[in-house]
């Protein structure tokens, strides 16, 4: 049983290197092709998919930065019109503050005018009261015309020096 | 050789049930024993018929188709024609018959003296070729899936696959430089699966299973010899300096280093050979030994010991076609991966 017998040295011989080639090119190259195939399309897949995951966190990003961007622009924006609210209510404030004074000035001059038409107004009548009581008074005082005159522009030259 | 044999028998059964030992030893047990020694070695045996039941004339079997080469002439009959050693054989100037040689295993001789090369189909090489279609069977058709069915596997194919896989990640991948794994697949492949198959089938105890294949020597030789061939012819430079030119040795110690490493290209395989040989074989006798314990003690009462121990060890042999089928590719691929590597 230990000496080999050459019947079975070659049937095996043949018969292994013919099954040999027949799963070859039947069997194993079919097999690991398709294996191989799938094993890169897994790979693939895997690597996809790993690329849209960071694709996705990417655009996580850029909405996460957008986003941030866009709050600062309302924060800016919001800023901007405080102040410049602020700005036109000083602005329009100074300006009414300006509009009252210069009202107030007009009222002042016009004041001051009527009170100087009143003051002449009065010292006319003042004026022509008083030459009218003055007449009265130098007409029955003075009869004669000589000295009536002398007297009233004296009187007048009085008055002038007031 | 077959005292060998004998003593390897006995003491497989001893180590099975140490009852047998104490049976008293008159001459009548000591015949029937040799009598079980040889029908183990003939179940273990090629053969020329595939034995079902029976003994000596009485014995039914399935006669097999014979070929033999006599100096440059081919002669075909069925085995049966020797009607159990009792006839000769006459075909043209040749008569042949079928004859004990000293170890008792009975091989045809021609009777003028011409040396006949048995090309039979034995019970060893009828295994071989159904254990070839088995494989085509399988193979084939899972292959033929992956174009019709697409990459996704089903049926037949999600269990060869993975073995496949096994093969080629567990085995091929640890021993082979990756890119140069593709290469030796197929071999190794068929190498795992032609044994792990042709071992399974030596483990179904009826015809038309039950033969001894991956245990006879000749057919381990052939594969062994078919890794040694590869491993050599793939041998890059560094595998052949590794053996001629040891780098790093003083070339005064080459002198010695050179004829150990060529001695080491020859014992890899031979290791190979006889680890698988040795392996399947020895799992057949243990069975059958443990069998044989019916007809040592002649009596029923010894089932509740001997099914199952038989039950055990075609379990553990289920294991064992396995693992040696696993063993002789991993090894191929240890070698050939040391052959093709590029450097130590």
């Amino acid at each position: 049983m230990l000496e080999p017998s050459i019947g079975l040295i070659f049937w095996t011989t043949l018969c292994f290197l013919i099954l040999m080639f027949l799963l070859k090119k039947y069997a194993w190259k079919p097999v690991m092709g398709a294996i191989e195939s799938r094993e890169d399309s897994i790979r693939e897949a895997l690597a996809s998919a790993e690329k849209a995951r960071e694709d996705i966190a990417n655009i996580a990003a850029d909405n996460e930065r957008v986003l941030a961007e866009a709050r600062a622009e309302r924060d800016n924006m919001l800023k901007d019109a405080r102040s410049m609210k602020d700005a036109i209510v000083a602005e329009a404030s100074a300006i009414a503050q300006k509009e009252a004074d210069k009202i107030v000035e007009n009222a002042r001059q016009a004041v001051e005018l009527e009170k100087q038409a009143a003051l002449t107004e009065m010292k006319n009548t003042i004026a022509k009261l008083s030459l009218d009581i003055a007449e009265t008074i130098l007409r029955r005082e003075l009869q004669d015309e000589k000295k009536q005159e002398a007297h009233v522009s004296e009187l007048m030259q009085e008055i002038n020096l007031n | 050789m077959k005292t060998f044999y004998r003593t390897l028998v006995l003491f497989l059964m001893m180590f099975s049930l140490t009852a047998n030992a104490s049976a008293s030893d008159n001459g009548s047990s000591e015949e029937k024993e040799l009598d079980i020694v040889s029908t183990i070695l003939h179940h273990i045996s090629d053969a020329h018929e595939f034995h079902l039941w029976g003994e000596g004339d009485e014995s039914v079997s399935i006669p097999l188709p014979v070929i033999l080469f006599t100096d440059g002439s081919l002669d075909v009959f069925m085995s049966s024609a020797f009607h159990h050693g009792h006839s000769t054989v006459k075909k043209g100037d040749y008569e042949f018959a079928l004859k004990p040689n000293e170890n008792g295993h009975l091989h045809i001789v021609e009777l003028s003296g011409a040396h006949p090369w048995d090309f039979s189909i034995t019970k060893n090489v009828f295994t071989l070729l159904m254990s070839c279609v088995f494989l085509l069977l399988i193979f084939i058709p899972s292959a033929k899936k992956y174009k019709k069915n697409g990459p996704v596997p089903s049926g037949l194919q999600s269990f060869v696959e993975p073995l496949i896989l096994f093969v080629r990640d567990e085995i091929a991948k640890p021993n082979i430089e990756e890119k140069k794994v593709s290469k030796f697949m197929p071999y190794l492949l068929s190498v795992f699966f032609f044994i792990w198959i042709s071992n399974m089938i030596g483990l179904i105890p009826f015809f038309p299973f039950s033969a001894n294949l991956t245990g006879n020597i000749a057919v381990t030789i052939v594969l062994a010899m078919i890794t040694f061939i590869i491993t050599t012819i793939n041998g890059n430079k560094a595998y052949w300096g590794h053996i001629f030119n040891m780098p790093g040795v003083p070339k005064v110690m080459l002198l010695i280093m050179v004829p150990v490493e060529v001695l080491g290209m020859f014992t890899k395989p031979f290791a190979l050979m006889i680890r698988l040989f040795a392996n399947i074989t020895a799992g057949h006798i243990i069975i059958l030994s443990l069998v044989s314990l019916f007809f040592v003690f002649q009596t029923y009462l010894v089932a509740p010991v001997v099914v199952p121990f038989v039950l055990f060890m075609s379990v553990l042999e289920l294991l064992v076609a396995f693992l040696q089928a696993f063993v002789f590719t991993m090894l191929s691929a240890l070698f050939i991966g040391s052959a093709v590597a590029d450097h130590h």
